[in-house]
């Protein structure tokens, strides 16, 4: 009966989306009278789970699963789901959980709804609320089958605390080797800095910014911010920045607390990329920008005066609040 | 090498969006339709495949007689054949299981459909697809080389890439960087003469069952007016986002 959650771990710890999970969990398995289960891979220390409602983990420890593979955790997933007789499984967000996810729903013969942005606007039927069109629209979308897997979009419900007295117990799920048809050659990752899926905070900046040699001032307002730097489409193509950094509808999608554009007029297919961001900073010299119609705050004014004293302002503020 | 590209007929990104029949269904009227973006990526790897190795490019789209248009540009682009299952893809397994069936029937090597589409943003249905044959997937691809019955990938990961080698039968969910928007072709005249004597096999689905139904749209309310803070007053922006934003 019990909600089941995948908490996905990296280096040692529990991430911050899982506890997002556990908070949603929480409230709809008050609602539906049932406990949270949440199950994890290879991580040793869970007990940070249980200030946002877990009852009880899985913990599956096995050498077999320390790279990921999608189906061979999709598999793991799908039994915990069916020992627990869970009938709602969430994922998260992520690269690997939106990999995932459909694998799940295949092995349990589930419904999925992605993108999930609030509570279950129903429970009988089953209706959720999630984006579609870019997020330019949301989308009710009832579920029928038994079980059901939820994607819940990132930042969308936030953590809520609600301490349980959780339980552990060690899952040792049947793996076989159909599970590890595809193998992981080689990871390049990006250490010591804040990665765009990860960022509360992402500083973004485009073609108003002249020419790479410029990006000094961006970063260090980033790094001021505790933020991730991201660019926009053209920005990438003339390879000013890296492929990496371009945000938009072909690029990475931003779902971050606030998003900062400098010098990005706002193309709809920019605008569809970071729309999920709850809020949204413009700065920029053309008053007629695109961006200024979708941004909360705007600044008129060119980003190589205004950058260098917001830096200034943002530290001596960071000083005084700490 | 046989590859099959599956096609969603989606709005163009500059549409209007609007609904009708009390909010339940997208309002078609007046909007171009055009190849999924993250499908076209991955149809012109598959014709560089065609071109470079000499592989059999079909695509299929699950969809009504409108989306016969998309498929159309599909082989204009250089596909060799078209598959339309008559049917409207309201439910991503439901599209999941015509597409398996057509998988299977067909014996390709090499399925490549877009990490997601457009307009529902599902992002389910290659993954769903792999689920069902029992094949290889790999989601969020940006890179594919193919050598005999060994695939090299790469993907994305949360800040950086990951490397993989998977055999074929192979499902992959692409998006760009399979190749780069510069090398999208736009179909010529040569093209499109050309597509219209390539085989468009119309396929009946198979079941009607389905795992869940869009009962309803929304549209965001409409946000308020941008505050504009002045150049020359950036504490009053550090102020709002402090305190009222609650950000920093």
């Amino acid at each position: 009966m019990s909600i089941l959650i995948y908490a996905e771990s990296a280096e040692g710890k529990i991430k911050k989306v899982a506890f997002e999970l556990a908070s949603y969990a929480k409230k709809v398995a008050a609602s539906m009278g049932t406990t949270v289960t949440a199950v994890t891979i290879n991580n040793s220390d869970n007990s940070a789970l249980a200030a946002y409602g877990v009852d009880k983990v899985l913990n599956v420890s096995n050498d077999k699963l320390n790279n990921f593979s999608a189906k061979a955790y999709a598999d793991v997933i799908a039994q915990a789901a069916k020992k627990e007789g869970t009938q709602i499984v969430l994922v998260s967000s992520t690269t690997d959980s939106l990999y995932l996810a459909p694998l799940v729903a295949v092995a349990l013969e589930a419904g999925y709804a992605s993108n999930v942005v609030a509570l279950p606007e129903s429970t009988s039927p089953f209706q959720v609320k999630r984006t579609a069109f870019s997020n330019k629209a949301f989308n009710i979308t009832e579920i029928s089958t038994p079980v059901k897997v939820l994607g819940i979009a990132k930042n969308s419900f936030g953590l809520v605390e609600n301490a349980a007295a959780m339980t552990e117990e060690s899952f040792a799920p049947s793996l076989n080797d159909a599970d590890f048809g595809i193998k992981v050659e080689n990871v390049e990752k990006v250490t010591g800095k804040v990665t765009i899926a990860d960022a509360e905070i992402v500083v973004s900046a485009g073609r108003g910014m002249k020419g790479p040699e410029n990006w000094g001032m961006i970063e260090e307002l980033a790094s001021v911010l505790g933020a991730a730097t991201a660019c926009s489409k053209p920005v990438s193509d003339i390879g000013w920045r890296p492929h990496s950094e371009h945000v938009g509808q072909t690029g990475k999608p931003v779902a971050s607390n606030l998003y900062i554009a400098v010098g990005i007029s706002g193309a709809i297919q920019h605008i569809a990329g970071i729309n999920s961001s709850k809020v949204k900073v413009v700065i920029n010299t053309d008053p007629e920008a695109p961006f200024f119609k979708v941004a909360d705050y705007g600044v008129v004014g060119d980003a190589f005066t205004v950058v260098p004293q917001l830096i200034e302002k943002l530290k001596a503020f960071k000083a005084s609040n700490s | 090498m046989k590859i099959l590209v599956c096609i969603s007929h989606v709005p163009d990104t500059t549409s209007k969006i609007n609904f009708v029949n009390g909010d339940s269904e997208f309002d078609t009227n007046g909007v171009q339709f055009v190849i999924n973006p993250n499908d076209e990526f991955g149809l012109t790897r598959a014709i560089w495949f065609k071109e470079q190795q000499g592989a059999n490019v079909t695509v299929v789209n699950v969809g009504g007689a409108d989306a016969e248009a998309t498929l159309r540009k599909a082989l204009a682009i250089g596909a060799d054949e078209a598959i339309r299952i008559n049917a409207n893809p309201t439910d991503g397994m439901f599209v999941a299981k015509q597409l398996a069936e057509v998988v299977k029937n067909g014996g390709y090597d090499l399925v490549i459909a877009g990490k997601e589409s457009l307009d529902y943003n599902g992002g389910m249905v290659p993954g769903m697809v792999a689920g069902l044959l029992g094949f290889n997937f790999v989601n969020a691809c940006v890179g594919i080389d193919v050598n005999g019955n060994e695939a090299k990938v790469t993907r994305e990961i949360d800040g950086g890439k990951e490397t993989i080698s998977a055999g074929l039968p192979l499902i992959i969910g692409g998006q760009k960087g399979l190749v780069e928007e510069k090398d999208l072709r736009i179909p010529n005249m040569r093209g499109i003469m050309m597509a219209r004597t390539k085989a468009l096999t119309l396929v009946e689905p198979t079941g009607d069952a389905t795992a869940t139904k869009a009962v309803k749209f929304e549209k965001p309310a409409a946000k308020s007016a941008v505050k504009l803070v002045n150049a020359d007053n950036l504490d009053e922006l550090i102020n709002l986002l402090h305190n009222e934003a609650k950000v920093i």
